[in-house]
């Protein structure tokens, strides 16, 4: 078993600093999903733990060790890369085997294992080809299967679903779902761009924003509770609509006013009486989001286009001016025929996020 | 002992013994120096990195230190020297270079050399890359045009002294005039100034296939969708060459700009085989032979000016360094 | 009406009349000189090399064999053939005209009777059948007859033979190789060291030498040729094939750590990181995976430097001595070939026939890696 202590932990480019103060705590044997638009570091920081980049400061602890200095290979670690990294010149079974022979073992029992971990991942007719006549799908399995081969307490996965194609991403998904409960004792730590394999895999996910780590937390924690419009925003597909309101009467339901609804909408987030005319960002998810006959709505505004997906019908709303934010109703069944009408729309009171400067009023 | 023999040994020690000292000095470096056990562990992995680049890069820094940069170093001391070396006279050498007339064609002729060569040779490659690259029977044109480059400058200079031959009934050159009406065979290699460029046409001749092999290899690595993208675009096959495939090669180009300008600046053979640097065609590193074992002041100061003479190529090529090294 | 498509990229008639003229451009010289190398050395002197393949007019005397004289009648005379040597016999001319004196040396129509100064004539048949009669003795100096004749195209193995044979090449070509193949292989062998040092290893002042190489590759050699000499000798390796060895290998090294250092920067990233991962040490990461995913630029690099050490002049001049025993093909070219042969323009073709070979060679089977290597950034990766 094997947790993992980010205590302070920076990076930086001499004079440019890509992260600062990262403290994290992972569990041993969770999944957790490190996940944040591109270019936040979440890479970076990935690379860190693997002893592939230095650490400029704080400490990284792997099972209450100290690891900033130890070399990659010794930190107990294997990982998944997002281009796979297969070595071109070398057969699957060489490239499977190659940590195992690096590590002195012998000849005849490195085959077994690798003979053994490629018929598990489906790649024992290909074991003597070379990574270039394999499909997309072989090589990242073959990717995994290296890294299983070599048993180790860490497992990090950098990106792994992004080079494959949507039908494949979701069977690859699904197997390393499938990997991590037949391994329950082990800790993997992957990082995503894509907030659905976040959704999907994480025991716990943390988001990274440009300014550090937004929120940590379970998954459904971020998409309930979500601790400021950046991990909102970031958490939901298609992301949580933001519109502009003021607070019109305080206490444990929150009364507000949106700019472009009628009367006034109840929210369950409690606010104190000094609240009260406090401009406040008002955040709704589409698949929140009924139509209404009643007065009392969040929001008027006129249906610009209209997807309908099936299971759900998505409606795009005209902005209150050129240019602002577009609001998405995601309604389930179908519904034909409401381009160009005027509809009221309205949300349940727990299902409404308050926002001011940017962070949640649930989190004070 | 048979020089072939010899030379067979000595690959076989030569890359033993390179082979060998790598892995050993790693070796030493990791088990005893700075063992990687006990209670320093992290710290001596640290350390032994630290040391490590400079194992991998030991050979070759010894061998370049000594056989180029400390003579590049003491030439230029000695450049300061008199003609045995004993009294110091400061830039009188290259004082005295300014006022010489053999010298100052010389440096008119290699700085034309430079210029002139490279950006031919580069251009024609280009050309002939790209007009090969939809013909059927491009190998055939393309082994006609490769096959000067391997051939030594000696060679090529042979091949072009026969084309040049003062003979009607040798030289190719001097037939082709004589059908055309000319009177008399000419001898180009004697005509003032024009003569340096019938010279400079041999190396362009020899270097123009190797332009053209690496050039028309980076013109086929280029992405076909962005050509196609181009052709819908309404560009013709002039637009794609010079403003779509050019720009993405310029890489490339640069290096094979490169590379002739160093062969260039080595030239000897061809103008000692041609003219022996008669008839105003003498060319520095010509010019520096000639004076090297008289007055070595006095030529290793003309190999000072050759340095600065391509000091904007040097300039160039460590800033390309700069940006893609780190 | 109907528009014939074209793709707009297909050679047009211009693009392959342009290269046509080029290649044939490219190709004549070397033509010119590989016909001439089976050309005899008067045939090369007295027709351009493309009037080879036809029929060459021809004038040279041919000095009557006095020892041949009969008498007939009181009459003394010669009888012979005027294609009477070896290398005619085999392959006679046809006489167009002939002549007594070297002023006028086709006066006369074949079957026409010439007179001759001191009394008596001479008649030569178009087949080249001479008959001189004369009411004197000829004693030993018999006329001298001249004749035009169109003499057939004629190629012949001489010049090689003879280059071959009088060890002429056969030794300096030896010596190439003694001093080519490991002015090739020691460079290559320091310099992929270096590289990957530079590409992949960590470590301060790395921007710097990576600058400096690319700096270095244009030091012109000429400065150091003194002070290395003066070195070798303070070593005791003196002139000789050690010291070249050493010299081209230092002289070779800023280019193969360039082209090298390009190549070793190409391989993607995550490949050696996974290594590093994987447990390898950096020898294992440099012998296992960066060497052989870099063969390609390392059989191109070791090309250049095969060629550039194979074709070199200078470094041969100044760092073996100038005995016979070591001399590589270029010294023997120019030096020997243009110097004591001079002007035997067949030899001089087929020696340089002989030197080219090799490196054709070399780089047609090499070619591919060539390209590779020289390319900066493979594309297939992946």
């Amino acid at each position: 078993m094997a947790d993992l202590r980010l205590a302070g932990i920076g990076k930086s480019f001499g004079a440019v600093e890509i992260l600062k103060n990262i403290n994290l705590h992972i569990e041993a044997g969770e999944l957790f999903v490190l996940v944040g638009p591109s270019g936040c570091g979440k890479s970076t920081l990935l690379r860190m733990i693997a002893g592939l980049e230095q650490i400029t400061a704080g400490t990284l602890e792997i099972d209450g060790v100290r690891m900033n200095e130890v070399p990659p290979a010794r930190r107990g670690i294997a990982m998944v890369f997002q281009s796979y990294a297969l070595y071109p010149h070398m057969s699957v079974r060489q490239n499977m085997g190659f940590a195992l022979r690096m590590a002195g073992q012998g000849r005849a029992e490195i085959d077994a294992a690798v003979t053994r971990t490629a018929h598990a991942l489906q790649l024992g007719s290909c074991l003597d080809r070379l990574p270039a006549a394999l499909s997309g799908g072989q090589r990242q399995r073959v990717a995994i299967g290296r890294a299983i081969l070599r048993d180790p307490w860490v497992y990090l996965f950098d990106e792994p679903l992004s080079n494959l194609d949507a039908a494949l991403r979701v069977a690859t998904r699904i197997e390393i779902a499938k990997l991590k409960q037949a391994m329950p004792d082990r800790t993997m730590i992957y990082v995503t761009h894509d907030q659905v394999e976040a959704m999907t895999l994480a025991d716990r996910i943390a988001v990274l924003g440009c300014k550090g780590i937004a929120q940590v937390g379970a998954p459904l924690t971020l998409y309930r509770k979500p601790r400021s419009e950046f991990v909102a925003r970031f958490i939901g597909s298609p992301a949580m609509n933001l519109l502009a309101g003021e607070i019109v009467q305080t206490g444990e339901v929150t009364m507000l006013r949106l700019a472009r609804g009628g009367g006034s909408i109840a929210a369950l987030v409690p606010t104190c009486p000094g609240d009260k005319g406090r401009r406040v960002t008002v955040g709704i998810r589409p698949e929140h989001m009924y139509p209404t006959e009643s007065a009392t709505h969040a929001l008027a505004a006129r249906v610009e286009l209209v997807e309908v997906l099936g299971e759900v019908t998505q409606l795009h709303f005209a902005p209150c001016r050129p240019g602002g934010q577009t609001v998405i109703a995601r309604l389930p069944g179908i519904h034909a025929g409401l381009h160009g009408r005027t509809l009221r729309i309205a949300a349940a009171p727990e299902n409404l996020h308050l926002f001011a400067e940017g962070r949640s009023l649930l989190y004070r | 002992m048979p020089p072939l023999v010899m030379a067979l040994m000595s690959i076989l020690i030569g890359v033993t013994g390179c082979v060998g000292y790598v892995y050993f000095s790693n070796l030493v470096l990791d088990r005893v120096i700075f063992p990687a056990s006990g209670q320093t562990c992290a710290r001596n992995i640290g350390r032994a990195n630290l040391v490590r680049p400079w194992l991998f890069l030991f050979p070759a820094l010894a061998g370049s230190m000594l056989y180029l940069v400390f003579p590049f170093a003491g030439a230029f001391w000695r450049s300061l020297f008199d003609r045995e070396g004993d009294a110091f006279i400061g830039f009188a050498n290259y004082r005295a270079l300014g006022a010489d007339h053999v010298f100052q064609g010389a440096l008119a002729n290699s700085l034309l050399w430079v210029l002139v060569v490279p950006a031919a040779a580069t251009c024609l490659g280009l050309i002939a890359a790209r007009l090969t690259d939809r013909l059927r029977w491009a190998n055939l044109a393309r082994a006609a045009i490769f096959m000067p480059v391997t051939m030594s400058l000696v060679g090529a200079a042979l091949i072009w002294k026969f084309v040049y031959a003062n003979d009607a009934d040798i030289g190719l050159l001097n037939a082709i005039r004589a059908t055309l009406g000319a009177a008399g065979p000419l001898d180009v290699l004697q005509i003032p100034v024009w003569n340096s460029f019938f010279l400079m046409a041999v190396l362009i001749w020899t270097q123009t296939g190797f332009a053209m092999v690496i050039l028309s290899a980076a013109l086929r690595a280029i992405p076909r969708e962005i050509i196609e993208a181009a052709i819908m675009d309404g560009a013709d096959a002039t637009q794609i060459f010079l403003r779509i495939e050019v720009p993405q090669i310029k890489g490339t180009i640069t290096v094979v700009w490169t590379l002739v300008t160093i062969l260039v600046l080595k030239v000897f053979d061809l103008v000692y085989a041609m003219t022996g640097g008669n008839f105003g065609t003498q060319v520095l590193p010509g010019f520096m032979m000639g004076v090297m074992f008289r007055d070595d002041g006095r030529a290793s100061a003309v190999a000072m000016v050759l340095m600065i003479l391509v000091l904007p190529i040097l300039a160039w090529n460590i800033g390309q360094a700069r940006k893609g090294g780190d | 009406m109907r528009v014939r498509a074209r793709h707009p990229l297909r050679a047009c008639r211009a693009a392959n009349i342009a290269v046509l003229v080029l290649a044939l451009v490219w190709f004549i010289p070397t033509l010119g000189l590989l016909v001439s190398s089976f050309r005899e050395r008067d045939q090369i002197l007295a027709s351009g090399w493309w009037q080879a393949p036809l029929a060459a007019e021809r004038t040279f005397r041919v000095r009557a064999d006095a020892g041949a004289a009969v008498t007939e009648g009181g009459r003394h005379v010669i009888a012979g053939n005027v294609f009477a040597n070896d290398a005619d016999a085999a392959m006679p001319g046809r006489v167009k005209a002939f002549g007594v004196s070297s002023r006028a040396p086709a006066a006369f129509g074949t079957g026409l009777r010439a007179d001759l100064v001191g009394g008596g004539s001479l008649s030569v048949g178009a087949d080249g059948h001479y008959r001189l009669e004369s009411p004197r003795a000829f004693g030993e100096s018999a006329p001298t007859i001249y004749v035009r004749a169109t003499m057939p195209p004629r190629f012949s193995l001489d010049n090689y033979r003879r280059v071959l044979a009088d060890d002429v090449m056969v030794r300096p070509f030896v010596n190439t190789l003694a001093v080519t193949i490991p002015a090739t292989v020691l460079p290559t062998v320091i310099a992929a060291f270096a590289a990957y040092a530079l590409a992949w290893m960590e470590f301060r002042g790395r921007g710097f030498l990576i600058a400096a190489s690319a700096g270095l590759l244009v030091v012109p050699l000429q400065l150091a040729f003194v002070p290395l000499l003066k070195l070798h000798q303070g070593l005791g390796i003196g002139q000789g094939l050690v010291g070249i060895w050493l010299a081209h290998t230092g002289f070779g090294l800023p280019l193969a750590v360039y082209l090298l250092h390009r190549a070793m920067a190409g391989v993607p990233r995550d490949i050696i990181d996974c290594a590093r991962m994987d447990g390898a040490s950096e020898v294992q990461i440099f012998s296992r995976i960066v060497l052989p995913l870099t063969y390609p630029a390392l059989a191109g690099c070791a090309t250049l430097q095969f060629v550039w050490v194979w074709n070199d002049l200078l470094v041969a001049k100044v760092f073996l001595p100038p005995a016979d025993g070591v001399r590589v093909m270029t010294v023997a070219i120019t030096d020997d070939l243009l110097g004591s042969h001079g002007g035997d323009w067949g030899m001089l073709a087929a020696a340089a026939f002989i030197s080219m070979a090799l490196p054709l060679l070399v780089f047609f089977i090499l070619q591919r890696c060539l390209l590779r290597g020289l390319l900066s950034k493979a594309p297939e990766w992946r």
